[in-house]
């Protein structure tokens, strides 16, 4: 009675050990770049517009000048997203596109989620 | 690192992401405010035509409320925007208009065809229902809300198309009037503005 008892408890432990790789290799993938919260939100808004400008963001974002700036700046720095600068009625206005490296970076990002998801489900 | 956090993990990503791209899209200028307003001048236009003794009369009555519903619409639209800090033709708000505007032009058009082919009964059905397309198709880029308010109105003009013409007026306050009304009410409470 034992011994049949042992073997589906190997099989789970397998199965899970093999989960824990194959999410731990998944993980391992994911950009660092996109995973914080500010910047994978900037990425997803402007994957859904053509542009938004920084007004936009903090609103749907509810993020503060500063936090919203500095992740902005790193997204930029990546070439990730494009920043066009201007006035309008003598106010600067900052507008956001996403670039096709930045969609292509958030693409990847989503399949390496979904490799996440499936090898925890093992 | 175990499995399961990593996989939670990953799927709280994939919600915030889907979330983030949902509130990005829609298109949060539409003015319940003005909805409001255009819905009770609606009534008024509805309360006028009903008494105009010819066709002509009638039209004019209604063309006229078309034109100040889009005057109340756009003043009210440019003011909340303007009160967001969000320019007016913004991504989500162009791609409104555009997909809005179609249906209209053709509701103009088939506007002028009826009436000289003497068949002003349907017009009220006609006009209902592209109006209803307009906000449906515009609607795909906003709140849910407005989706809901076209079919509301296609729906309202598809029983118009098959009702008695007497009952044109009625329809017109129902769909222009209190649709605009009860739905404005709702984005106003919802979204603000």
């Amino acid at each position: 009675m034992a011994k049949t008892g042992t073997a589906p408890r190997r099989d789970e432990a397998e199965r899970t050990l093999k989960a824990e790789r194959g999410g731990a290799a998944a993980a391992a993938k994911l950009d660092r770049l996109i995973h914080e919260r500010v910047r994978l939100g900037i990425l997803s808004a402007l994957a859904a517009n053509d542009t938004l400008t920084f007004a936009e963001l903090k609103g749907l974002l509810k993020a503060s000048d500063g936090n919203l700036s500095v992740h902005a700046r790193k997204l930029e720095a990546a070439q990730y997203v494009a920043v066009a600068k201007s006035f309008q009625d003598r106010v600067p206005r900052t507008e956001y596109r996403l670039t096709a490296l930045g969609r292509r970076a958030l693409e990847r990002y989503l399949d390496h989620l979904e490799a996440l998801i499936r090898a925890a489900r093992g | 690192m175990p499995a399961q956090p990593l996989r939670d993990r990953a799927a709280d990503n994939l919600r915030f992401i889907r979330s983030t791209m949902e509130r990005a899209s829609s298109f949060t200028a539409v003015p319940g405010r003005g909805q409001v307003a255009i819905g009770l001048t609606a009534f008024a236009a509805a309360w006028l035509a009903a008494r105009q003794p010819s066709p002509l009369g009638w039209i004019v009555v209604w063309v006229t409320e078309a034109f100040l519903a889009l005057v109340i619409g756009g003043w009210a639209m440019i003011r909340k925007a303007r009160a967001a800090a969000d320019p007016v033709l913004s991504g989500p708000a162009r791609r409104f208009w555009l997909a809005f505007a179609p249906a209209v032009l053709v509701g103009a058009l088939l506007t002028v065809a009826l009436y000289r082919a003497d068949r002003t009964a349907l017009l009220p059905g006609t006009w209902l229902l592209l109006y209803g397309t307009g906000v449906v198709t515009g609607g795909a880029f906003s709140v849910p809300v407005v989706p809901v308010m076209g079919m509301s109105l296609m729906t309202l003009g598809a029983a118009a198309l098959f009702a008695p013409a007497a009952w044109g007026d009625w329809w017109m306050a129902a769909g222009f009037g209190l649709g605009h009304i009860v739905f404005g009410t709702i984005i106003v409470r919802r979204y603000g503005g």
